[in-house]
C-alpha cells in the first residue's frame, strides 16, 4: 500500500502543517515540521522528549502559537485569518469556537476535581454549546458507558484510578463530537497494569473512523492501531512511513537508536 | 518440606498458643499533672480577681439584651457582612486586573492594593466621612445631584471604608487562590473550546475558593472586630451603643464586657459557618468527608432512640 493511497485521500487533510516553527524564549523548539494528516486517520507521532513532540500537539489547538510556516486544520488556518495576503489574529472568542472541534486529551488527564465524573462530561456541551442540560446528561451516560464507566458518574475525579480517569477525560472530550482528536501521551502517567484499559478505548476509537494525532511511547499501539507514523528528534521529522514500516526497518541512524532504547 | 515448614512458621500461629496481649507500667508523665495544675492555679487567680473586683455583674447581664445593644449588635452585623460583600467582589475584580497582562489594569491594582493595605482603616474612615470637606456636593451629572453631607451617612461611610479597605486585602487573598490552581486545568478547558472569562468562572474560581475562604474567614472575624473603629465616626454599632449607654451611666467596664460578649457570640456564630462553606468548596478532594457535627449529633439522638426503643415498647 502506497503512503498516499489510504481512506480520505483526495479529501481536503485534516491538519496540514508547512515549515512550522515555534521557539520558547531563545531555545528553537520546532524547526520547520511538515506533514500531512488525512481524515480517518490514525497519525502517530514517537520520538525522545524534547523533541517537540507535545509543542507540535498543542500547536494544533493553539494553546502553542506557532512563529513560522502555516498550520491548517480542515483547511482553516490555527490562530490566524488570511485576508489580502495580510494574517490577522484571531479574537479568544473565535479561537475558543475553532477548538470546539478539536478534542483533546492530556498525558496528566486534567479532569476537573470539583466535579463528579457526569458533569466533567457535560460541562462544555452545556456551557460552550448551550445544549438543554437533560440532553447533555443522557448523551453523558452514554459516553461513560461507551469507556466502561457507567457506574462512575456520580464519583469524584480524585476517586478513580489513573486509567479510570483518563478514560473520562477521552468521554469528556468527545462530548463536543470533535472532528479531530489530539491525544499528548495519554498512557505515560499510568501504571502499566492501566495502560490496556485506554488504549483499548483509543483503538475503539479508531475503528469507528475519527482523525486521530496520538504522542505516544506505545509502540505496540502505534504498529496494531496507526495509519501513519512520525519520528521527531530535535524539533523536526526525521522520518515519516507507514508505522509497520518505519518500526521494523528504521532507514535513519536517530530513528535506530531510539526504537532500540524502546522497544 | 522444608520449605512448607518454614512458610507455616511465617504465616504465624499455626498451632501455638496466642500470645499474652502486653501489660506494662505507663511511663508517668508528672510534668504534665504539674502544667495542668499551674494553669488552672493561674486561671482561678484571674476569675478570683474579677470576681471580686469591682465589677456590677447583675448590670452586665441587664444590658445585655438591653434593645440599644441588641440594635448595635444588627448595626455591626449589618455592616460586617456590607463590606465584606463589597470586600469579596473588589477582591476578585481586582485579582484577575492584577494577574491580567494588560500593564494598565495590572499597575492600577498594584496601586490600589498599595494605598488601602497601607493606611490605617481608621485613617480611612475619618476621610470617607469627611469627604464632604472636600466635595460639597455628590453629583452624578444629569442624574443625581445633593450635598455630600447628607450622601455621606456614617453607614455609606462605613460601609465604604471598610468594604473598600478588605478589597485590597482579599485582592491579594483571591490572586493567591487563582495562582494556586493547576494550570492544565486552564488547559483542559480552553481545548474544549471555553472562553477564558468563562474557565475563569466555571474551573478556575471554583478552585481556587478550597484556597480562599479559610483566609476569607479570618478577614471577616477581623472585620467583625474592625468595625468597632466606626464608633469613631458616629455610627451606631455595638461599640457605639455600649459607648453611649457608659458615657451616661458611668459603668464603663460593664458594658464593654456587654460588647465582649456580643462580639464573641457573633464570631462564634459566623466560625461555624465558615466551616460549612469549607466543606462545600472541598468537594472533590481527596480527603473523605465525614458526617458534619450536626449531622453527628442527630444519628447519636437516633442511635439513643432506636436503642431505647424495644425496651419502650415493653
Amino acid at each position: 500500500m502506497s503512503f498516499l493511497q489510504r481512506p480520505g485521500a483526495g479529501q481536503l487533510p485534516m491538519v496540514q502543517a508547512e515549515a512550522v516553527h515555534k521557539s520558547f524564549g531563545a531555545v528553537e523548539v520546532l524547526k520547520g515540521i511538515d506533514l500531512t494528516v488525512q481524515p480517518g486517520e490514525v497519525f502517530c507521532v514517537i520520538g525522545p522528549s524534547g523533541s517537540g513532540k507535545s509543542t507540535f500537539l498543542r500547536c494544533i489547538n493553539h494553546l502553542e502559537k506557532i512563529d513560522a510556516g502555516r498550520l491548517r486544520v480542515d483547511g482553516e488556518l490555527v490562530g490566524y485569518r488570511e485576508s489580502g495576503g495580510l494574517l490577522y489574529e484571531l479574537k479568544d472568542r473565535e479561537v475558543a469556537e475553532r477548538r470546539r472541534d478539536i478534542g483533546m486529551v492530556f498525558q496528566r488527564f486534567n479532569l476537573f476535581p470539583h466535579m463528579t465524573a457526569l458533569a466533567n462530561v457535560t460541562e462544555a456541551p452545556v456551557q460552550v454549546r448551550r445544549e438543554p442540560r437533560a440532553r447533555a446528561r443522557q448523551r453523558a451516560e452514554a459516553l461513560l458507558e461507551r469507556v466502561g464507566l457507567a457506574d462512575k458518574r456520580d464519583v469524584f475525579p480524585a476517586q478513580l484510578s489513573g486509567g479510570q480517569q483518563q478514560r473520562v477525560a477521552i468521554a469528556r472530550a468527545l462530548a463536543m463530537e470533535p472532528k479531530l482528536m489530539l491525544f499528548d501521551e495519554p498512557t505515560s502517567a499510568l501504571d502499566p497494569e492501566l495502560v490496556g484499559e485506554v488504549l483499548d478505548v483509543m483503538r475503539g476509537l479508531a475503528d469507528e473512523g475519527m482523525t486521530m494525532i496520538v504522542v505516544t511511547h506505545e509502540m505496540g499501539f502505534a504498529r496494531e492501531v496507526g495509519d501513519a507514523l512520525v519520528f521527531m528528534d530535535g524539533g523536526v521529522v526525521v522520518e515519516a512511513g507507514h508505522p509497520r514500516e518505519v518500526l521494523a526497518d528504521p532507514r535513519h541512524e536517530r530513528t535506530r537508536a531510539f526504537l532500540s532504547k524502546v522497544l | 518440606m522444608a520449605d512448607g515448614d518454614r512458610l507455616n512458621e511465617a504465616a504465624g500461629s499455626v498451632g501455638r498458643p496466642a500470645p499474652l496481649p502486653i501489660r506494662a507500667v505507663p511511663v508517668r508523665h508528672w510534668g504534665r499533672w504539674v502544667a495542668a495544675v499551674l494553669v488552672l492555679l493561674a486561671l482561678g487567680g484571674i476569675a478570683w480577681a474579677f470576681a471580686v473586683g469591682q465589677i456590677d455583674w447583675p448590670t452586665v447581664g441587664r444590658y445585655l439584651f438591653a434593645s440599644v445593644m441588641l440594635q448595635g449588635v444588627g448595626n455591626t452585623v449589618l455592616v460586617s457582612v456590607g463590606s465584606m460583600l463589597l470586600g469579596l467582589i473588589l477582591g476578585v475584580a481586582f485579582a484577575v486586573m492584577r494577574l491580567s497582562r494588560n500593564p494598565v489594569t495590572s499597575g492600577v491594582a498594584w496601586l490600589y492594593i498599595w494605598f488601602f493595605r497601607g493606611t490605617p482603616v481608621l485613617v480611612q474612615l475619618l476621610i470617607w466621612y469627611n469627604l464632604a470637606l472636600v466635595f460639597r456636593t455628590f453629583t452624578i451629572p444629569g442624574v443625581y445631584s445633593a450635598p455630600m453631607s447628607q450622601v455621606m451617612t456614617p453607614f455609606l461611610a462605613t460601609l465604604l471604608g471598610l468594604g473598600i479597605n478588605e478589597g485590597a486585602y482579599m485582592a491579594e487573598i483571591v490572586r493567591a487562590g487563582i495562582s494556586s490552581v493547576d494550570h492544565g486545568q486552564t488547559e483542559a478547558s480552553q481545548a474544549l473550546g471555553m472562553t477564558g472569562g468563562k474557565t475563569m468562572r466555571r474551573i478556575v474560581l471554583p478552585q481556587a475558593m478550597r484556597v480562599i475562604v479559610p483566609p476569607t474567614g479570618n478577614e471577616f472575624i477581623n472585620l467583625l472586630k474592625t468595625s468597632s473603629l466606626a464608633s469613631v465616626i458616629t455610627y451606631g454599632e455595638l461599640m457605639r451603643s455600649a459607648q453611649n449607654v457608659y458615657t451616661r451611666t458611668l459603668q464603663t467596664v460593664e458594658l464593654l464586657f456587654v460588647a465582649s460578649i456580643w462580639y464573641l457570640a457573633i464570631t462564634t456564630v459566623f466560625s461555624s459557618g465558615q466551616y460549612y462553606v469549607e466543606r462545600h468548596f472541598s468537594q472533590g478532594s481527596a480527603v473523605e468527608q465525614g458526617p458534619t457535627p450536626l449531622q453527628r449529633i442527630a444519628s447519636l439522638v437516633l442511635s439513643v432512640r432506636h436503642a431505647r426503643l424495644p425496651g419502650g415498647a415493653r
